[in-house]
C-alpha cells in the first residue's frame, strides 16, 4: 500500500449542540483521488469542514504524519491542505486576479507563484479573460473554476473539494472534472472529493467512502462500490 | 438574556414586597434629610432603569441616549412649574405623555434597523442635547446655560400619624408612590401581551413577524414606553433636586443609566433597584478610591461585568439561586 | 462672497478630518460589524500623547510620527486584550464594552492631563499661504496631510498583499482562513490602523478646537454622520461623506442656523439618513436570509 497522506481516526464533529459525525475513520492514500459519497445531510460537508478545523472536533487527524486536530484552520492550510468549500467561498467584491493572489498569500516563493499563476490561467483560460472583473459577477461555472484555481495557488499536497458539480451545467462539470484529473496526474495533488453526483465521482476516483447519517457504511475501491447492489440502487439510479 | 416567563419573576414574592414596603415607609423617619433625599433619588433612578429594562432587556434594543429623555421629563416639569405655575404632582403625568410621544416618534425611523444603528442614533441624541438646551433662542423657555431653579414644594400636612413631615420626607413618600405605580405598570406590561410580543421580537424577530406581530410598531411602542418611564424619572429628579441645567444631562448621564442597568441586571425589575442603588452611592465610594478618575472605575466595571457577569447582579443572584435549587437534588 | 469661499474651504479642511475618522469607523465596521464608539476618545488620547512629546521638547514632525506609531500599538493592544474576549458576544454586550472603553480613556486623560483647555500647536505658519485670503496655512496643511493619509491608505489596501489580505478578512473571514490568513491578527491590524488614523485626525483638528478631554465627542458625531451618509460599509463613501458633512456644517453654521446648534445638525443628518436611506450613498443594503 502506498503512503497515507491523511489518516482520520474516530472523528466526532458537529455544530452547536448537535453532533453530526459519529466516529469516522478514513485513510487517504497519497497521490490518489478519493471520493466521499452520501445523501444530503449525511455529513459530507461536515467532514471536510472538520478536517480543516472550521468546526470543533474530537478524535485524531494525522496529515503527513503530523497531528492536526489541535491546529487552527490557517495553520492547517499552511501545511498544504486546500479546501474548496461548498458555495465556493469566492471573495465576491474582489477581482478574479485578487482572488487568485489570495490563494498564494501564505507562500514566500515569488517566482514559483508567478509560474503557478500562468499555469492556472492555462488550465482556466476563461479566468484569464476575466481577471480584472469582480469575482461576484462571474458565472457559476467560472466561480467554481476560480475557487479551484485559488486553492491550487497554494500548491497544496491535499485538495478538498466540496460538491464542485453543484448547480453547474453538465458540460462545465465535465470540463472541471477533466482538469481535476489532470491536476492529480500531472501535479501529483491528492484529492478528496465530496460529491452528490456519484456516477461521475466513482468514475474519476480510485477509492470511495459511503457516508450515511454521520457513519461510514461502505469503503473500498470505486470499481467495487460501483458494482455494489445498494450503491447502484440508491446512488447510481440503476 | 433568557426570557423569564418561567422563572420566579412570574410568581409575585408578596412577603418580600410587603416587608420591603414597611421598611421603606419607616425609613425616612430614622435617617437624616440628606439621606432621605438620596433614597428618593434611588427610587427615581430605579424608575428610569425599569424603562431601560423594558427597552434593552425585553425588547432587545440598545439606547445610549436615555439621559435625553430624563432631560425632557425634567425640563418639562421645571418649565411647567416655573413658567405656568402648574403644581408639581401634575407635571409628572404630563412629562410622561410627552416623553411617550417623543420616544415613539424617535423610535419609528431608528427601529427598522439593527442594534448598533439605534445605539448610534441615541448616542447622537445624547451628545447633541445639551447644546440644544443651551441654545440662546430657546433661552426664554429653558433658561439657557443657567437652567431653571424650582421651588421645593411644601408637604400638604404638618405630620403623618404623629411623625413630623418635612419637604424631603413628603417628597420621598410622593416618589415612593410614583415608583410603586410605575413598577406595577411595568410589571403588567412585561407579563402581558405586550411583554410576550417583545420577547418574541427580541429572540426570534422573523418568526414573530410571520406570526402577525407588527414588529416596527411594537418596537417603537417599546421605545416610547421606556422613554415615558425615564421621563417620569427625570420629572421626579427635577422636583427633588429643585434645579435643572443643561450640563446635568450630558452623554455621561446616559452612560450612567447604562451602567446601572448592566450592573443591576438587564431583564429584571429588582435589577433596576440594585442598579439604582449603585448609581446613587458608588460615585462617592469611587471618588474615595481614586479622587481623579471615578469614571475610569465605572468603565472598568462595565467591561469586567460584560466578561464575567453579563446578566448583572440580579442575574447572578438568580443563577446562584438556580444552582442552589438544583444542587438540592 | 469671500466668506462663502472661506466657509467652503474651512468645510473641506474640517471635512478631511471627518473623512479620516469616518474611514477609521468604516474599517472597523467592515471587518467586525461593530461601531467603534470609542474612536473619538482614542484619537483624543493620541493627541494628548503628541502634546506630551512636543512639550517634552520633541520636534513636531518627529512627535507626529511617534504618535502615529504609539497609537497604532494602542489600537492593536485594545483589540487583542479588550475587544477580542467579546468578539462574538451579543450586540448589547459589545456596545457596553465600547462605552466602557470610551469612558476609561476619557477619564484617564482627564486625570493625567486635567480638564483645563490646552493649546495644541500647528506645524503650519500663521500667515496665510501665498497671500490667499480665503484659506489659512493650517487649513491648507490639514487638507494636504489628510489627503496624503487617505492616499497612502488607498494604496496600501489596493496594492499590497497585506492590504489585500485585510480586505479579504473583512469580507469573508472563513474563506480568508482557507487561504492561510490569520484573521485574528488582521482584525488587530485594522484596529491599529484605525487608531493611527484617529491620531492624525486629532492632531490636525486640535489646533482649531483646542485640546481637552471632551474635544472629540462632537467631532465623532460628525464622523458618524459622514460614515452613514457615505454608507457605513463603503470606505470611499465614508471619505466623500466626510467632505460633504464638513462643507454642510460650515455653510449651514454660517448662513442658516448659527454656530451653536452644529451638533443638532449632525443629529438631524444621522436621523434623516437612517430614515430615508440607511445604506447611505454607496453602502449595500443587507438582505438577511431567513
Amino acid at each position: 500500500m502506498s503512503r497515507m497522506l491523511l489518516e482520520v481516526k474516530d472523528l466526532f464533529a458537529g455544530y452547536g449542540g448537535t453532533e453530526v459525525l459519529h466516529g469516522l475513520s478514513v485513510k487517504i492514500e497519497e497521490g490518489s483521488i478519493t471520493t466521499l459519497l452520501g445523501a444530503n445531510g449525511a455529513g459530507k460537508t461536515t467532514t471536510l469542514r472538520a478536517l480543516c478545523k472550521m468546526i470543533k472536533v474530537r478524535g485524531q487527524i494525522m496529515f503527513d504524519g503530523q497531528a492536526i486536530e489541535g491546529k487552527a484552520t490557517e495553520d492547517i492550510v499552511r501545511l498544504g491542505v486546500a479546501h474548496v468549500p461548498d458555495g465556493r467561498g469566492t471573495f465576491g467584491s474582489l477581482t478574479t486576479e485578487e482572488n487568485m493572489q489570495l490563494g498564494s498569500y501564505s507562500r514566500k516563493d515569488k517566482q514559483e507563484v508567478a509560474l503557478d499563476q500562468e499555469k492556472m490561467y492555462s488550465y482556466f483560460p476563461r479566468l484569464k479573460e476575466r481577471r480584472k472583473q469582480q469575482a461576484g459577477t462571474l458565472s457559476g461555472g467560472e466561480q467554481q473554476m476560480l475557487a479551484i484555481a485559488r486553492a491550487l495557488m497554494l500548491r497544496p499536497r491535499l485538495l478538498l473539494l466540496d460538491e464542485p458539480s453543484f448547480g453547474l451545467a453538465p458540460l462545465i462539470v465535465r470540463e472541471i472534472f477533466d482538469i481535476m484529473h489532470a491536476i492529480n496526474q500531472r501535479d501529483k495533488v491528492t484529492i478528496l472529493l465530496v460529491e452528490q453526483n456519484a456516477a461521475m465521482a466513482l468514475d474519476m476516483a480510485k477509492y470511495a467512502y459511503l457516508l450515511e447519517t454521520g457513519k461510514l457504511v461502505l469503503s473500498g475501491l470505486s470499481e467495487d462500490l460501483k458494482k455494489d447492489e445498494a450503491v447502484r440502487r440508491s446512488y447510481l439510479g440503476h | 438574556m433568557s426570557s423569564n416567563l418561567l422563572s420566579s419573576e412570574n410568581s409575585i414574592p408578596w412577603i418580600r414586597i410587603v416587608l420591603g414596603l414597611i421598611v421603606a415607609c419607616i425609613l425616612p423617619f430614622f435617617i437624616s434629610n440628606y439621606h432621605v433625599f438620596q433614597a428618593s433619588m434611588v427610587l427615581s433612578y430605579a424608575i428610569a432603569l425599569v424603562g431601560m429594562n423594558i427597552l434593552i432587556g425585553y425588547s432587545g434594543q440598545i439606547s445610549l441616549g436615555h439621559g435625553a429623555f430624563m432631560a425632557i421629563g425634567a425640563y418639562t416639569s421645571a418649565i411647567l412649574m416655573d413658567k405656568m405655575n402648574i403644581p408639581y404632582w401634575m407635571t409628572i403625568p404630563i412629562a410622561a405623555i410627552i416623553c411617550l410621544v417623543v420616544g415613539f416618534l424617535f423610535g419609528l425611523p431608528a427601529l427598522r434597523l439593527e442594534g448598533h444603528y439605534l445605539a448610534l442614533a441615541t448616542f447622537a441624541l445624547a451628545v447633541a442635547l445639551p447644546q440644544l438646551l443651551k441654545f440662546k433662542h430657546l433661552e426664554f423657555l429653558t433658561g439657557g446655560v443657567q437652567g431653571i431653579v424650582i421651588m421645593k414644594p411644601d408637604p400638604p400636612w404638618e405630620s403623618l400619624f404623629g411623625l413630623k413631615l418635612n419637604s424631603d420626607r413628603w417628597l420621598y413618600f410622593f416618589t415612593l408612590a410614583v415608583t410603586l405605580l410605575m413598577f406595577v405598570i411595568g410589571w403588567n406590561l412585561i407579563r402581558g401581551r405586550v411583554g410576550r410580543a417583545l420577547i418574541a421580537i427580541r429572540d426570534q424577530p422573523i418568526a414573530a413577524a410571520s406570526m402577525g406581530i407588527n414588529t416596527p410598531m411594537y418596537k417603537s411602542l417599546a421605545f416610547g414606553v421606556s422613554a415615558m418611564f425615564t421621563g417620569v424619572a427625570g420629572a421626579l429628579s427635577a422636583i427633588l433636586v429643585a434645579f435643572v441645567a443643561p450640563d446635568s444631562f450630558t452623554v455621561f448621564l446616559s452612560i450612567t443609566l447604562l451602567v446601572g442597568m448592566v450592573i443591576g441586571g438587564v431583564t429584571s425589575l429588582t435589577g433596576a433597584l440594585y442598579g439604582a442603588i449603585f448609581i446613587q452611592f458608588i460615585p462617592n465610594i469611587a471618588d474615595q478610591i481614586s479622587k481623579a478618575a471615578p469614571w475610569a472605575i465605572y468603565g472598568t466595571m462595565l467591561i469586567l461585568f460584560m466578561y464575567l457577569m453579563p446578566t448583572g447582579i440580579a442575574g447572578a443572584i438568580r443563577l446562584l439561586g438556580e444552582k442552589l435549587r438544583i444542587s438540592r437534588f | 462672497m469671500e466668506t462663502f469661499i472661506h466657509q467652503v474651504v474651512a468645510g473641506i479642511a474640517a471635512g478631511g478630518v471627518y473623512a479620516s475618522l469616518a474611514l477609521a469607523l468604516v474599517m472597523i465596521y467592515q471587518s467586525t460589524h461593530h461601531i467603534n464608539f470609542a474612536q473619538g476618545e482614542i484619537a483624543m488620547f493620541a493627541t494628548y500623547m503628541a502634546w506630551t512629546l512636543i512639550n517634552a521638547g520633541v520636534a513636531y514632525w518627529l512627535a507626529f510620527i511617534f504618535t502615529i506609531l504609539l497609537s497604532f500599538s494602542l489600537g492593536v493592544l485594545i483589540q487583542r486584550i479588550i475587544i477580542r474576549p467579546v468578539e462574538n458576544a451579543p450586540v448589547l454586550n459589545i456596545v457596553v464594552v465600547f462605552i466602557g472603553l470610551l469612558v476609561i480613556l476619557n477619564s484617564i486623560a482627564g486625570w493625567i492631563f486635567t480638564y483645563t483647555i490646552k493649546a495644541f500647536p500647528s506645524p503650519f505658519p500663521k500667515e496665510p499661504p501665498f497671500g490667499l485670503y480665503f484659506i489659512s496655512s493650517h487649513e491648507l496643511g490639514s487638507i494636504c496631510v489628510t489627503m496624503m493619509l487617505l492616499l497612502l491608505l488607498y494604496s496600501f489596501f489596493k496594492f499590497t498583499p497585506l492590504g489585500l489580505a485585510m480586505r479579504a478578512a473583512a469580507q469573508n473571514p472563513d474563506s480568508s482562513r482557507l487561504v492561510g490568513i490569520r484573521v485574528g491578527w488582521m482584525l488587530a491590524l485594522g484596529w491599529g490602523l484605525a487608531a493611527a488614523i484617529g491620531s492624525v485626525a486629532g492632531m490636525m483638528i486640535a489646533p482649531v478646537v483646542f485640546l481637552e478631554p471632551n474635544m472629540m465627542s462632537g467631532i465623532l458625531l460628525y464622523a458618524f454622520a459622514a460614515a452613514l451618509v457615505g454608507g457605513i460599509d463603503s470606505p470611499g463613501g465614508a471619505v466623500l461623506g466626510g467632505f460633504i458633512v464638513g462643507i454642510l456644517e460650515n455653510i449651514l453654521g454660517a448662513y442658516v442656523i448659527g454656530t451653536e446648534l452644529k451638533l443638532s445638525v449632525a443629529l438631524v443628518m444621522i436621523i434623516v439618513v437612517l430614515t430615508i436611506k440607511p445604506a447611505g450613498l454607496f453602502g449595500k443594503v443587507i438582505v438577511s436570509r431567513v
